[in-house]
């Protein structure tokens, strides 16, 4: 008798199981703590005492509710109405502050002084940050030391504001990394600490928590519209990296009918390139990082190292939902390499002078090139900009090779000829 | 399932050879020393004559890390140790043809590991496998009872026991699960952290021992902290085993290959010592 998983039908009704993914795959050191926050959110949940305070934070500290744009130019481009949800106007520059506001708020709840976070392209790091200064809570960020070259400007960010960033020197030097160490942090430290996720991954109630605290964007989205384009999206599309955004901008879109939930995973070179994050397409069902879902392993179980220009979807595992979604077919799961992304990157600035996160540019990308094809005629959709680009300048302009003319503005440009040029024959 | 499958399934074969293992310490009056090391770390070679040693100088069981990719428990050590393994490019059936090549050494072996290594394989041909090594039994320490049926089944079809790991923070009604779920012995984590990292906190970890008592007739052993003679005998004189993991590790790994075995045996003599000097 071959028993691989558990039978969907005996978990479908488990707390913290979508289907068959989820669940507390964590070291017995954590039980406590699991159990802990688990409470906390329930308790929070039913609090209206809670929900107002969130929401009073949301509004007068984060900058909710944040625009629905229409972004005419990118839509004339793409050849479907494009709807932006403009969660990089938000404090901190992307939707991050949802869940970390809401977590903070849990973790005074629980009376605990110290937070932990992990941080890919430096976002919720630096929304972690942010909020343990708020809150007067000491926190300490997990970042790769790969992703601490190439998001420099986050780093510093998290520095301003108080907070300690760890450079992970271990594995990949990437965000999965991360993880592990701030969960060895956790197992270590679990008296004093909160784990604050950031993404909707991670063991029970994570996920759960995660999404609830940033079906927000969904939920304003959906009025705003009905207000300002009348009735509702042919589809809603967002990036997927562990997928809090995602799970955030579908949530609330789940139980209506004919809205299609497009999420757009980090191909990198291409899907079967071996230098890819698209964990849907090209990964099987697997534990990684406290949850049963899906992860890029090899055929021993070993993560495979992801690969993504951007730093925030550079991971090889996703959210346990999302891997529901995908399999009971309401979410339908696609990906843009990182040369979709840089087209949506320098698309999103010259048509519409929003410079897009690159995490976010996957989907501007992906529609540019296949929306039409895939959505057709007249579709309208709702595409959540989920963070701001400053970060990654650098970054593009060194992975594209752009001549965007930094060169000649700081003096150092190689276009002109140089005595060693002149030497040339 | 009939009476007797239930009853075969609550003894494990391979909890016979463990239990077995336990007695012959008990009757020598010491605790049981359980020694950790990584598969084919350094190399395949090397570490079967390191395996061959620990048992030559006094390791009563052997526990056989099967590396994975993102050890979450494991600290610094050990996920060096792993990584170090899996950049060599030996898989998990290159590490089992070296587990089952130690069939000469007369002890009970554990394979430890992640689940996701089981599932990979699936749990069914996993714990197969792993009996066709010769393994005793298994410990996955992000496998926690409330998800671990679908591997009791496939792990008690092929005699394996499986030991579950409790902490300091389990409460009375985990303990209770832990116990009831656990086979061979229950791993008491003696104190809050990953592995190799700090040294035993003695006070919380003689009580945590005396709770897990509390829910089990198994033997309790005690991992994570204990490094050499001293916090060995310490900890040998309230639990029935101790468990020793990255001293052994980095005794395996630091310096010349060739001189790995000599130095995983000297240190499992002074642990083997302090388990005595109750």
């Amino acid at each position: 008798m071959s028993i691989t998983t558990p039978a969907t039908e005996a978990t479908a009704a488990r707390e913290g199981y979508f289907g068959a993914f989820g669940g507390q795959y964590v070291p017995e050191a954590l039980s406590g703590a699991l159990t802990q926050l688990v409470d906390a959110w329930h308790d929070a949940e039913h609090d209206p005492a809670f929900a107002s305070e969130l929401d009073d934070l949301r509004r007068s500290y984060g900058g909710r509710p944040t625009p629905l744009y229409r972004a005419g130019r990118l839509s004339e481009e793409a050849g479907v109405e494009v709807w932006l949800k403009r969660e990089d106007l938000a404090h901190t520059g992307s939707h991050k502050l949802n869940n970390v506001v809401g977590q903070a708020l849990l973790t005074r709840r629980m009376g605990k002084p110290r937070v932990i976070a992990e941080t890919g392209a430096g976002q919720h790091g630096v929304a972690t940050a942010t909020a343990a200064a708020l809150f007067g809570l000491e926190c300490t960020v997990y970042m790769g030391a790969e992703d601490c070259r190439r998001q420099r400007l986050n780093v510093v960010r998290m520095q301003l504001l108080g907070a300690e960033v760890v450079p992970v020197e271990s594995g990949t030097r990437t965000l999965k990394d991360a993880i592990n160490e701030a969960m060895r942090d956790w197992v270590t430290n679990v008296d004093s600490t909160h784990y604050l996720i950031g993404s909707a991954m991670g063991p029970h109630p994570f996920p759960t928590i995660v999404r609830e605290l940033q079906k927000v964007i969904s939920i304003e989205a959906k009025e705003q519209f009905a207000l300002q384009a009348g009735g509702v999206p042919d589809a809603v599309i967002a990036c997927v990296g562990g997928g809090s955004n995602a799970i955030g901008s579908f949530a609330d879109w789940i139980a209506v009918e004919g809205v299609e939930l497009i999420g757009i995973e980090a191909a990198g070179e291409g899907v079967g390139s071996g230098r890819s994050a698209a964990t849907i397409s090209e990964g099987r069902e697997a534990v990684l990082h406290g949850s049963r879902s899906i992860a890029l392993v090899d055929e021993d179980g070993q993560v495979r190292p992801a690969h993504s220009v951007s730093a925030g979807l550079d991971y090889p595992g996703v959210g346990p939902e999302h891997a529901h979604l995908a399999t009971s077919g309401r979410g339908t799961y696609l990906s843009a390499t990182d040369d979709d992304a840089l087209l949506g990157f320098r698309r999103t600035c010259e048509l519409e002078g929003i410079i897009p996160a690159l995490e976010p540019a996957h989907a501007v990308g992906w529609l540019l090139r296949h929306g039409h094809d895939h959505l057709g005629d007249g579709a309208r959709v709702i595409l959540t900009m989920s963070g701001r680009g400053d970060k990654d300048v650098d970054e593009v302009v060194e992975v594209a090779g752009w001549d965007v003319g930094v060169a000649k503005a700081f003096g150092t440009d190689r276009s002109e000829p140089t005595d060693n040029d002149r030497s040339e024959p | 399932m009939s009476a007797t499958d239930q009853a075969f399934r609550g003894a494990p074969a391979g909890a016979d050879r463990i239990a077995a293992a336990f007695a012959r310490a008990h009757a020598e009056d010491r605790a049981a020393l359980v020694v950790y090391l990584t598969a084919a770390y350094p190399d395949v070679a090397t570490s079967r004559a390191c395996y061959e040693a620990a048992v030559e100088a006094g390791a009563d069981i052997l526990e056989i890390g099967l590396p994975f990719s993102d050890p979450m428990m494991d600290g610094p050590i050990i996920q060096a140790a792993n990584q170090h393994v899996l950049d060599a490019g030996v898989g998990v059936a290159d590490q089992l043809a070296l587990v089952a090549s130690l069939t000469h050494l007369d002890v009970p072996k554990l394979a430890m590991t992640y689940v996701t290594i089981a599932d990979t394989r699936g749990y069914a041909a996993f714990a197969a496998e792993l009996a066709a090594a010769d393994v005793s039994g298994v410990i996955l320490p992000d496998l926690p009872v409330a998800e671990a049926d679908p591997w009791l089944a496939a792990a008690a079809d092929h005699g394996l026991a499986t030991v579950f790991l409790a902490s300091s923070v389990s409460t009375e009604e985990r303990l209770a699960a832990i116990g009831s779920a656990s086979s061979g012995w229950v791993y008491a984590a003696g104190l809050l952290g990953v592995t190799g990292v700090k040294s035993l906190a003695s006070d919380v970890t003689r009580q945590l021992v005396t709770a897990v008592r509390r829910h089990t007739d198994l033997p309790v052993a005690v991992g994570i902290g204990v490094k050499d003679r001293a916090s060995a005998a310490e900890v040998a004189r309230y639990a029935d085993g101790v468990i020793v993991g990255s001293a052994i590790v980095r005794a395996a790994g630091e310096g010349d290959p060739a001189g790995a075995p000599e130095r995983v045996g000297a240190l499992v003599r002074e642990l083997r010592a302090g388990v005595a000097d109750r």
